[in-house]
Order: C-alpha cells, then sequence, then structure tokens
C-alpha cells in the first residue's frame, strides 16, 4: 500500500542504521511515547539492530493501558445493569479490572458491544431509543476529536439515551511529569506522530526549551522510527536541543484546526489518574457542562471506586520507561494476552504485549517455559 | 489505538453539515469522515483514525523525504556491506 510499503524498505532501514553506527559516540536512552511505535520496534526488530550505544524505552503511549482500573471497574458496573448497552473498542474488553473484565461481563449476560468508530456507537444509541448506551470513551489527542464529534452529534440530535464514559489522557503532561522524575534516564523522546497530526507541535517546543532535551515527532513505519532516532541521535551527539518533524508526510506544524476546535467545544482539561502512573495535573480530558446530559459520571452517579493493581504487576515501572516487560517475573508465565495481570499485557499497544508477540522465544530466559 | 492508516479517497458524499468518503485501504473500501479534512479531493490520500481522516498526506513533501531516503538506501547498497 503506498505510503507504508516503501516506508517499510530494508535497503532503506540498513542505510539508516549505518547511519546511525557511524554518528554514535556515546550513548544515549531513548524513549518513543506511542504504543504503535513500540509495536514497530519490537515488530522488526529494530531494537537488535541499532548499535548497542542507542536504548530505546516505550513510554506510556498506550491508551487502554493507562485508562484507570476505576474507570474499567465503572464500565464493567454499568455493563451490568439492565437497560445498558456498553460500546467500547476491542481493545478495552480483556482488559483487568480490579476483579473481573468486560468480555465476562459479556460472558454473564451484559450488552457490550465493539464499534470500530465512535459513530458506530450514537448509530447503536439511535437504533435503540429505550436503552441507555454508553460509549466507554477512551484515547490520546488522536482520538479526542472523533469521540468529541460523537458527542456533538448525539446533543445536536437530542440523542437523549447516549452518554460518554471518558477517561482521556494528553501527552505534554505525562513527558513533563516523567522529565521531572528524579530517576528519569530518558535524554531524547520520539513524539507520537498522529497526537502531533491533531494539536501540532507547539506543546513541544515547550518541552524542548523546559527541559533543554531533543524532541523529534515521527511516524509509525520502521523507516520512520530509524530516520527519527538518526535525528536525535545527530542533536544530541552536537549537544543539541531542538524540536524536529520526521512526520511532515502528516504532520504540520499547527495541527488539524477542525480537529481541535471540536475537541475545545465538547471537552475541557482535567486532572486525569493514569493507570500505573498517578495522578498527573491537568493531563486529560472530561465533557463540559454543556454535555452534562451525555456524561456518563454525572448521570448515573457512579460513586467513585478505588481498586488495587495486582503486587507482582510491574506495569507501573514499565510505563514509566524504566523496567523492561522482561524484567517482570511473572511475563509469559502468570501474564499472557489471555491471562493478563495488567493493562500493558492486553492492549495491541502495550510494550508487555509486543514483547510477548514479536520477542518472547528469544529473550525470556530457559527456565521459563512459554506457550 | 493512535493508529491511522493511509487511504485513497475514492469518492465525495455531503450528507447535510457532514463530509463523507469512501475510501480504498489495499483492498478494502470503507466509509470515512472529512470533517476535519474537508480540503481532501478525489483522489488524495488521508490518514484514517476510527473512521476519520485526520489528515490529508502531503504528497510533495512524503515524495521528497522518500526520495532523500531512497538515495540514501541506494549509496549503501554500493557501499561494503556493514555487519547487519
Amino acid at each position: 500500500m503506498k505510503y507504508l510499503d516503501e516506508y517499510r524498505d530494508h535497503r532503506i532501514a540498513r542505510a539508516l542504521v549505518a547511519e546511525i553506527t557511524s554518528c554514535v559516540k556515546h550513548s544515549w536512552v531513548l524513549m518513543e511515547i506511542c504504543g504503535g511505535q513500540t509495536h514497530t520496534i519490537m515488530r522488526y526488530g529494530l531494537s537488535d539492530v541499532l548499535p548497542r550505544e542507542v536504548e530505546l524505552v516505550h513510554g506510556p503511549g498506550c491508551p487502554v493501558c493507562v485508562t484507570p482500573l476505576e474507570t474499567v471497574d465503572k464500565a464493567i458496573a454499568l455493563a451490568l445493569r439492565p437497560g445498558v448497552i456498553l460500546v467500547s473498542y476491542g481493545d478495552m474488553l480483556r482488559v483487568p479490572g480490579s476483579r473481573s473484565d468486560l468480555l465476562r461481563a459479556k460472558a454473564q449476560g451484559a450488552d457490550v458491544r465493539i464499534a470500530y468508530s465512535p459513530t458506530g456507537a450514537v448509530k447503536i444509541a439511535r437504533a435503540n431509543p429505550d436503552r441507555q448506551v454508553v460509549f466507554l470513551a477512551i484515547g490520546f489527542e488522536t482520538t479526542a476529536p472523533a469521540n468529541a464529534m460523537a458527542a456533538w452529534q448525539a446533543k445536536h440530535e437530542g440523542l437523549s439515551n447516549f452518554s460518554m464514559l471518558v477517561s482521556h489522557v494528553l501527552v505534554p503532561p505525562a513527558i513533563r511529569a516523567l522529565l521531572g522524575t528524579p530517576n528519569n534516564r530518558v535524554q531524547g523522546f520520539i513524539a507520537p506522530g498522529h497526537v502531533c497530526t491533531v494539536m501540532g507541535c507547539s506543546e513541544y517546543e515547550g518541552l524542548v526549551r523546559d527541559f533543554g532535551m531533543p524532541i523529534v515527532v515521527g511516524g509509525f513505519e520502521p523507516v520512520d522510527i530509524l530516520e527519527s532516532v538518526l535525528m536525535l541521535i545527530r542533536q544530541l551527539e552536537a549537544g543539541e536541543a531542538k524540536l524536529e518533524n520526521q512526520y511532515v508526510r502528516s504532520v504540520s506544524p499547527q495541527g488539524n484546526g477542525r480537529a481541535r476546535e471540536i475537541v475545545a467545544e465538547v471537552f475541557e482539561t482535567a486532572d486525569q489518574k493514569w493507570r500505573g502512573i498517578g495522578r498527573i495535573p491537568m493531563s486529560g480530558l472530561r465533557l463540559r457542562g454543556e454535555y452534562a446530559a451525555h456524561d456518563a459520571d454525572r448521570i448515573f452517579a457512579l460513586s467513585e471506586i478505588t481498586a488495587d493493581e495486582p503486587a507482582e504487576c510491574i506495569s507501573a515501572q514499565v510505563l514509566r520507561g524504566l523496567k523492561k516487560p522482561t524484567d517482570c517475573a511473572a511475563f509469559c508465565v502468570r501474564c499472557t494476552p489471555e491471562n493478563p495481570l495488567g493493562a500493558p499485557m492486553v492492549s495491541s499497544e502495550g510494550a508487555c504485549a509486543a514483547y510477548y508477540h514479536y520477542r518472547r522465544h528469544s529473550v525470556v530466559s530457559q527456565e521459563k517455559s512459554c506457550p | 489505538m493512535c493508529l491511522a492508516i493511509p487511504g485513497r479517497v475514492l469518492e465525495i458524499e455531503e450528507l447535510g453539515p457532514l463530509r463523507s468518503a469512501r475510501v480504498q485501504f489495499g483492498g478494502i473500501v470503507r466509509q470515512v469522515s472529512l470533517n476535519f479534512v474537508p480540503e481532501a479531493l478525489v483522489g488524495d490520500f488521508v490518514m484514517v483514525h476510527v473512521g476519520f481522516a485526520i489528515s490529508r498526506v502531503d504528497a510533495l513533501e512524503a515524495e521528497r523525504t522518500f526520495r532523500i531516503l531512497q538515495e540514501m538506501g541506494e549509496l549503501e547498497a554500493e557501499a561494503p556491506a556493514t555487519d547487519m
């Protein structure tokens, strides 16, 4: 497919690796934020072909992984209420809550449905006027315009039976929180190309300035990732800290104006809890007061639930780039995609799932038998 | 979740205030909202995320950067092999 295949060209990838190898003089730790980029790195074995001076650590950019346990519990509780249809992106169904998951709730008789697009959830509400349709609206800035559009449509059509349980997170406050921790190792960032397609690059200028660290807005194919690494290494070796855009075919400096407008109309920023990381000030989105009639948190008067993660799960450190999935004693043994302990083993973008799918046979020590 | 896939606009429809298109991804054709990318024309490539186009692929930029990358690959192919 055009704009995909050429960015998977092995000759270009090899040339980029050779160039990185000839540029690098010191050891550097780089973080890719987005789970989609983590998967490309694992799928194509990019960390294996890079010189050993370049270490890639994986960030918290998997919305399924950072959706709070409490939100999953709330979604399950709502799904089990009579008369409710709970609509979710497919990735969320197996994410463990504190006692169950949405797939098990479905098996118990709850009406849980998968939507590919938020407009699909709106359609379900139109077709079922006597049922309450709750859409589990999760995501980063990339997904916020589409989810906002669903709320906007429901409001303008007067669809009183459509509401959203919102868990939206924002990338720049998370980068700020990660860089602000005393044990931070990251020296350069690959910023998420699709988040920046929507939001533009200006917020990342501020991060470069405040932390004196290079950031390259990167795409998602192997050639994109390697070129982003090269751009970061060139800057780091030259002692520079600039914002650069590798993903020019999709990202403009100002982002997508229309998409940003609908997000600003429907949502407002708020403090947000990230699963595995904790509360980060003004790092999330919630529905504005004008959309209260479509806010599941308000109309169902959901009580605040507090829940604890399984003690053995190290996803908190994995999501901060402090540990690799293979550092976990449960990896591949008591934690698999079929029986996950933590969310990063579930999502198609979770770091643990990426290691499980692409690396488990090469990296797991011999005493562990992997399926 | 933040996955977006490039697809080619085949046909554009106006449904009241909403603008949508039939978009081709390899062998698959899907209905995609063009609300955020109203400037997209038939034949353009758009990046699509959860049923919404979020950008029009900048064909000139893509061509320019790809040519640089390609030249790099060709140069490498002529250079002595590196151990990879």
